[in-house]
């Protein structure tokens, strides 16, 4: 939980980067301390305090399942979100490859998905890379003029984790389906988020974490409808219906199976308290000169805002802002490794130097309207102290 | 801080695609007992992260009232130490500010057409042929993303 009242100075302290992660709930916190010292059994063992967290990681499973309506069994448990994905893509790559080797994915996914792809191009499998409209947006109808006889899998993300845009996945899933074609969503933000159901539609393979919904980092869950084939990337003892073998992290397990129970009852009414969040802060945001919502206005998700200001630098403005106490983050590339911007911004039509302006602020349970109040009161002077040094101003 | 009416010199570095640019103006006066000119005053315009803009402010505050002579010779170290140090990641902030001053007393230099020092004029040729490489990688980086969306 985070401290509002920091001995050392007085200044407000906001978390506004929930897309980032999450503080781990309190109750799922509770549920997870017994599985550290007390029931630490390996799942694999005979005797009852591994029977204990064997019945603990089925209890999870089935809690995990129930909240996209999937069946118990399909739910496998991993390590994060990018190993999740990382085996949706290679894992299938590798198990049908008999079947053709052509795989689709958006221009917009998670580096994990992206460079799993690459990867896969190395391997001999081709790869289109489907392009978004300027809200981000993937038509379905384009995704059916670009399968083809020997197209295997489509990965598209349920939820962009920049700019918010949640993807028509229904239509999505049908589209591969009228061609029999295996369609796995990244929903990483979505999950616990909005409503999912993989029947309805038409998932067949769906990656999901913990740490995004208020879980402990290190947990990830894959579905894979029955009846999928996938080869491992983990090979070993076997868990996890041999898809993934790694002793059992229980403990954190049970910490997912806790916040996906809360997630079913608190869901509903928290995506409905931080849509009117969210959109009383694009409103007060775009009221800053030359300031631009990314993203679309409204197919996003309900905690997610995403912007770029003309003339200044991203990371400069995250720093600010941090200055002030509002933790946010930036598509520069001044806040990551590579040269580049944000793929995910150029894709959607913004120019480098736009790129470079855009800030991300994303909501969570513990924003009130009070804290939309502050950043709508400090975010235009910062903007405007750092375009008076700005060489590109007017 | 801020845009100068009239500058005797202005240094422009940086490039916008890796997120960094930097603008340095300065106004040159003869000083009446050495004779020597000097940087009476200086300011800067920065696009970039935290560690570009105080690299800018730091040059200027290093610069101003200095000989061209002495200006000449500040260095990126001189700017990180000032500082108190930069990370690895942010050094090339401090390259670009001592560019960025650099260049615009090349600039002045050129304006007035006197001779420019051979140090100088080193700096100016490797600073523009960065740029270029800087530009020629961005249309590369361009050119595969366009690739990527014929695909």
């Amino acid at each position: 939980m985070l401290n509002r009242n920091e001995k050392s100075e007085k200044m407000r302290r906001i978390y506004m980067d929930y897309a980032a992660t999450t503080p781990v709930d309190s109750r799922a916190f509770e549920a997870m301390k017994p599985y550290f010292m007390t029931n630490f059994g390996n799942t694999m063992s005979l005797y009852s305090i591994g029977r204990e967290a064997k019945r603990a990681l089925e209890e999870s499973r089935e809690k995990v399942a129930s909240l996209i309506r999937a069946k118990k069994n399909d739910i496998i448990f991993t390590g994060s979100a990018t190993e999740s994905n990382n085996l949706a893509l290679k894992g299938f790559a590798f198990a049908n490859k008999k079947k053709g080797k052509h795989i689709i994915i958006s221009s917009i996914e998670h580096h994990c998905v992206l460079d799993s792809a690459h990867w896969l191009e190395k391997q001999g499998f081709e790869v289109t890379f489907l392009p978004v409209d300027k809200y981000g947006l993937i038509d379905p109808k384009q995704l059916e003029d670009h399968i083809r006889k020997d197209t295997i899998l489509v990965s598209i993300m349920h939820a962009n984790n920049e700019i918010g845009t949640i993807e028509p996945i229904k239509e999505i899933g049908k589209v591969c389906h009228d061609y029999d074609v295996c369609f796995h969503t990244d929903a990483a933000q979505s999950f616990g988020k909005i409503p999912i159901d993989v029947n309805k539609m038409n998932i067949d393979m769906l990656t999901a974490n913990a740490h995004k919904m208020y879980g402990p980092k290190g947990v990830g869950t894959l579905f894979v409808r029955q009846g999928i084939k996938l080869d491992p990337l983990l090979h070993g003892g076997g868990h996890e219906f041999g898809l993934r073998s790694s002793t059992v992290n229980v403990a954190g397990i049970v910490g997912f199976g806790a916040v996906v129970d809360i997630a079913k009852k608190e869901m509903d009414s928290e995506a409905k308290r931080l849509s009117k969040l969210r959109d009383k802060l694009i409103e007060g945001i775009l009221k800053i000169d030359n300031s631009y919502l990314n993203g679309h206005p409204t197919l996003r998700l309900p905690n997610n805002t995403n912007f770029w200001f003309a003339f200044i630098e991203g990371e400069s403005l995250v720093l600010h802002l941090d200055m002030k106490g509002v933790a946010a983050s930036t598509g520069s590339a001044c806040s990551s490794e590579s040269l580049e911007p944000s793929h995910v911004l150029m894709v959607i039509g913004l120019k480098p130097e736009q790129a470079h302006g855009s800030l991300r602020l994303t909501l969570g349970k513990q924003n009130k309207n009070a804290d939309i109040d502050y950043v709508l009161e400090v975010l235009p002077r910062i903007v405007e102290n750092l375009r008076k040094i700005s060489p590109f101003k007017k | 801080m801020g845009r100068m009416k009239r500058p005797d010199g202005i240094g422009k570095v940086g490039n916008p695609i890796c997120g960094d640019v930097m603008w340095v103006y300065i106004k040159v006066k003869e000083d009446k007992k050495t004779k020597k000119k000097k940087i009476s005053d200086i300011k800067f315009e920065t696009f970039g992260c935290v560690a570009a803009i105080a690299t800018s402010s730091m040059i200027t505050s290093l610069a101003k009232g200095k000989t061209l002579e002495e200006a000449m010779k500040i260095s990126r170290k001189d700017v990180s130490k000032a500082l108190g140090g930069l990370p690895p990641i942010k050094i090339h902030c401090s390259i670009l500010a001592s560019d960025a001053l650099s260049e615009a007393i090349y600039d002045y230099y050129s304006k007035n057409n006197l001779t420019i020092p051979e140090e100088l004029a080193k700096r100016h040729e490797r600073i523009q042929r960065t740029l270029k490489t800087v530009e020629k990688r961005h249309k590369e980086y361009i050119e595969l993303e366009k690739k990527v969306w014929e695909k």
